[in-house]
């Protein structure tokens, strides 16, 4: 009844093909946005929420939580879209974030936000080069290569003094840049401003992503995931199809890892790109529903948000903060299994269906 | 070219020079390989009955060792805490098979992968839940096995085997024979080979793939026991065993994710490998390369030869 299609009428082929053909989703859309907006504005009048700060929220809830869908999405192309398994994604991230903390410091006239978007650049000639043995191995042993280039960048963020300028403490700590002369890194830097250039970062490239999956090259991508010696033989090549997918996840990937480290953390040490991030971002893709932009948002929402509310309804009945973590652990891990068993395409597959639901409700026959 | 010779002259003459020293890297070496190629096996013998990948088996050797380890905490004796974790792992089989991996029969391969990384949150989380997240010290004297060490002097220097390198070295031999034995001379090892072979026809000739299941999951929590013990009695027992654990993963790479003697042969190479890599040639880099350098290995490996030392050729078909 809400939902429906019916006397939505299209003239041209072009209206058919739209990113958002129904007018149901394009006011949904317009409804999200005025929330984002309407957290906006909260945070830059300093309103409270829910007995949160406005800072607070925004920090630990947030802007991780925005961030973390901009790793999803990449990690999701790689994995839902072109059918490669990667474990290496926190690395990926953390090549993001020192090549944005080499690039700020060497040149540090240069708007941040286009070092954002260098940064990603770097980490996505990194990510191709370790994308490269997917060119001859596949399922499992891919795994094992990107567990190599895993351990292999962690271990350089660790042990390369060039790359954290050779400072004594061995983490890279971010420097304060403007934007519009407001602070928008740093220890000084204000919050809705990050929350701003996040969120527009974010709907950039997922508007990006969207396109770059429903055209030829995401095309090219879900054949080589669903039979890759069936799609060669239709025409589509491996290789430019395998290290594409790599070039644009990892480029996805050192975006968000930047923005985690100059926006959100402030400062970042090898132990915030280890083995145990990579699992957390394959189980956004995964409980978000693999190979949908929709799912990217709500997993990394749900991974992220749902161990902070146990922990408080654990603070709530007394319970410490070691106790909750280890349940959100053990928690976290059955309902991989049990999405894995009873909806294997996450989230986003229960979205269509409630909207499935929507379109007859009340009337189900 | 100081740095051509550091590279390929000069630790070739400190092996010529130290010989004692170098024996002694190679027998290190040689322990540690024996250590991955116990994870190694437990991975193989699932992978091969039911082709699960099964990345949970790091975390069942600390899970295992930790179980055993606190039940002796609280005041059972070691030879009980020993059968008690045995029991605890044959659960924790029973467990996976059905409540896992019945459900997700005829699943794609990845998506049973991805459920053993559910379950290896599950086992960190209650791992830490039970018995603590703090490193514990493993029950050498309790459970009979040997302290002390042998002084050899070859060549003028001295080369020391602790004992309890060699009882390692012996248990693993021990296992593997007798796991070779059960695979080809009892009933249920027939079954387990021929579920391994064709799930379908093993069905219809009678075999119950459930039980069969249970009974590799049990036999690779007690490969992961036995690696546990091991392993803890050389540092302690602790959640970081996990990622070194991972190391398994390049040592069945190199060796074939069907093969046991590939299992074997793969973490020897790799053991020996990385401690040569590490003593000899870590240091021109800045050290601490025995994290990747499996890895790595593993990586260049693959490109030559994608099926292992020892694996079936990979066959594909549209």
């Amino acid at each position: 009844m809400f939902y429906r299609e019916a006397g939505d009428f299209k003239t041209s082929y072009q209206k058919d093909m739209a990113a958002f053909p129904i007018r149901q989703d394009k006011i949904g859309i317009g409804i999200w946005l005025m929330l984002a907006t309407v957290v906006g504005i909260f945070s830059a009048m300093n309103w409270g929420i829910l007995g949160m700060e406005a800072g607070f929220a925004m920090k630990a809830i947030v802007l991780p939580t925005l961030i973390f869908t901009l790793t999803t999405l990449g990690l999701n192309i790689l994995v839902g879209f072109a059918g490669q398994i990667s474990l290496g994604t926190g690395a990926f991230m953390g090549v993001g974030a020192y090549a944005c903390y080499k690039l700020t410091t060497w040149m540090p006239d240069v708007n941040i936000i286009f070092m954002f978007f260098a940064s990603g650049l770097v980490a996505a000639i990194v990510g191709v080069f370790f994308g490269l043995p997917s060119l001859r191995i596949k399922g499992f042993y891919l795994v094992v290569a990107t567990l190599g280039a895993q351990f292999f960048l962690e271990w350089a963020f660790g042990r390369i003094a060039w790359l954290y300028n050779y400072n004594d403490s061995g983490a890279i700590e971010v420097p304060t840049r403007t934007l519009f002369g407001v602070p928008i890194t740093g220890a000084s830097a204000n919050v809705t401003l990050q929350y701003v250039v996040v969120l527009f970062i974010l709907i950039f490239m997922t508007w990006i992503a969207s396109n770059l999956v429903r055209g030829r090259i995401g095309r090219s991508w879900m054949m080589i995931r669903d039979h890759d010696i069936a799609g060669e033989l239709i025409g589509v090549r491996p290789m430019q199809a395998k290290l594409s997918a790599f070039a644009v996840s990892s480029f996805y990937c050192g975006v968000s890892g930047a923005l985690m480290v100059f926006v959100w953390l402030g400062a970042a040490e090898v132990e915030s790109f280890d083995i145990n991030h990579s699992f957390l971002y394959l189980f956004m893709v995964i409980i978000g529903g693999l190979g949908s932009i929709t799912g990217s948002y709500m997993g990394a929402a749900f991974i992220w948000i749902f161990p902070i509310v146990l922990k408080e309804i654990g603070k709530a009945f007394g319970y410490g903060a070691t106790l909750m973590e280890n349940i959100s652990l053990v928690a976290i891990g059955v309902m991989i299994v049990i999405i894995l068993i009873k909806e294997p395409h996450g989230l986003a597959r229960l979205w269509q269906i409630g909207k499935q639901k929507l379109r007859l409700w009340p009337f189900p026959h | 070219m100081d740095i051509l010779y550091s590279i390929f002259a000069d630790p070739f003459v400190q092996m010529v020079s130290l010989p004692d020293f170098f024996i002694q890297v190679l027998w290190e070496g040689l322990v540690a390989g024996v250590l991955y190629s116990l994870i190694a096996l437990g991975f193989v013998l699932i992978f091969k009955a039911s082709g699960i990948f099964n990345f949970a088996q790091g975390i069942m050797v600390v899970f295992a060792a930790l179980a055993m380890v606190g039940l002796w905490e609280l005041g059972v004796p070691g030879w009980l805490a020993l059968i008690l974790a045995l029991g605890i792992m044959y659960a924790l089989a029973y467990g996976v098979e059905r409540f896992v991996l019945r459900p997700l029969v005829g699943q794609e391969d990845i998506i049973l992968f991805m459920s053993t990384i559910g379950l290896t949150f599950m086992l960190i989380g209650g791992g830490q839940w039970i018995f603590g997240g703090e490193p514990k010290t493993m029950i050498t004297s309790e459970l009979g096995l040997p302290t002390g060490d042998t002084v050899w002097e070859p060549f003028g220097g001295i080369v020391i085997f602790q004992h309890l390198d060699v009882a390692a070295i012996v248990i693993a031999g021990g296992m593997i024979a007798g796991l070779a034995f059960f695979f080809s001379y009892t009933k249920i090892g027939r079954a387990l080979r021929a579920v391994a072979d064709d799930h379908q026809a093993a069905v219809s000739v009678g075999i119950g793939l459930n039980q069969i299941w249970v009974v590799v999951w049990f036999a690779a929590g007690i490969v992961a026991l036995v690696t546990g013990i091991m392993w803890g009695a050389k540092s302690d027992v602790s959640f970081a065993l996990q990622i070194v654990a991972l190391k398994a993963l390049p040592v069945l790479v190199l060796g074939g994710f069907t093969s046991i003697p590939g299992a074997i042969v793969g973490g020897l190479i790799i053991g020996i490998g990385e401690k040569l890599f590490e003593i000899y040639w870590g240091g021109l880099i800045g050290g601490g390369t025995e994290s990747w350098f499996a890895f790595i290995i593993a990586l260049v490996f693959l490109l030559f030869r994608p099926q292992g030392l020892f694996g079936d050729k990979i066959i594909e078909r549209v």
